[in-house]
């Protein structure tokens, strides 16, 4: 593990968590959420789990984020907060 | 309090910097579940109080100096030891696997009752729809 790019990527972990949160943009959101799971699995993997990471970037970051689009495309875009 | 006391728990603290990122990032789910108002941001606070949770087992399982849990001699060299702490503990892994599709299915079922609840109420904003939830109680009475 190296922990210089384990610190980086924890911090653009929880940028992308706190940014996907308060963007008012759905689509937006749904889009950070994305990148906020690919960080994850560039986090496991670095820490040696790259089964997990693998799965992550499959399921969390490339499934999710086509459930997200199809449900905002299904509702609406705007968000109050 | 003396310096090498403070010198030690600052140590302490900095050593232990993953698992006050995943503090953080819980905290930042549970908000999102608790105060944010928009059911899609609900979900999303949700996915990552979850992430979270895995990253903490994770974080379990990784050891200084270690490589990732595939035996470097794989077949026919039945001569050399194997020795545990030169690879990362691979049961938590395999645990966090079956979260990982857990999530991605209560996120499947949370977005489906999402859509559902727009197509009747025709808003995601949770203090419209416990209006009209009132309104229709009032209307029956």
């Amino acid at each position: 593990m190296i922990w210089q790019l384990d610190v980086i990527i924890l911090t653009l972990v929880i940028i992308c968590g706190l940014a996907a949160i308060s963007i008012r943009d759905l689509l937006g959101a749904a889009v950070l959420f994305s990148a906020y799971s690919f960080m994850m699995c560039l986090l496991w993997a670095i820490m040696g789990a790259v089964d997990v990471a693998f799965t992550e970037a499959s399921v969390g970051a490339g499934v999710s984020t086509v459930f997200f689009v199809a449900a905002v495309f299904r509702t609406t875009r705007s968000s109050k907060d | 309090m003396d310096a090498p006391v403070l010198a030690d728990m600052l140590d302490f603290v900095i050593a232990k910097y993953n698992y006050w990122g995943i503090a953080a990032l819980m905290m930042i789910g549970l908000y999102a579940m608790i105060a944010k108002n928009n059911l899609v941001k609900k979900i999303i606070g949700m996915n990552i109080f979850q992430t979270a949770i895995i990253l903490f087992f994770i974080s379990i399982a990784t050891k200084w100096d270690a490589t990732i849990p595939i035996i470097i001699h794989g077949h026919g060299a039945h001569a050399h030891s194997i020795h545990a702490a030169d690879y990362m503990n691979p049961l938590p892994h395999v645990l966090m696997l079956t979260a990982i599709v857990v999530s991605v299915a209560t996120l499947g079922v949370a977005l489906a009752l999402a859509v559902g609840i727009f197509q009747r109420y025709e808003t995601l904003e949770e203090d419209n729809i416990l209006e009209q939830l009132k309104a229709d109680e009032s209307n029956l009475r």
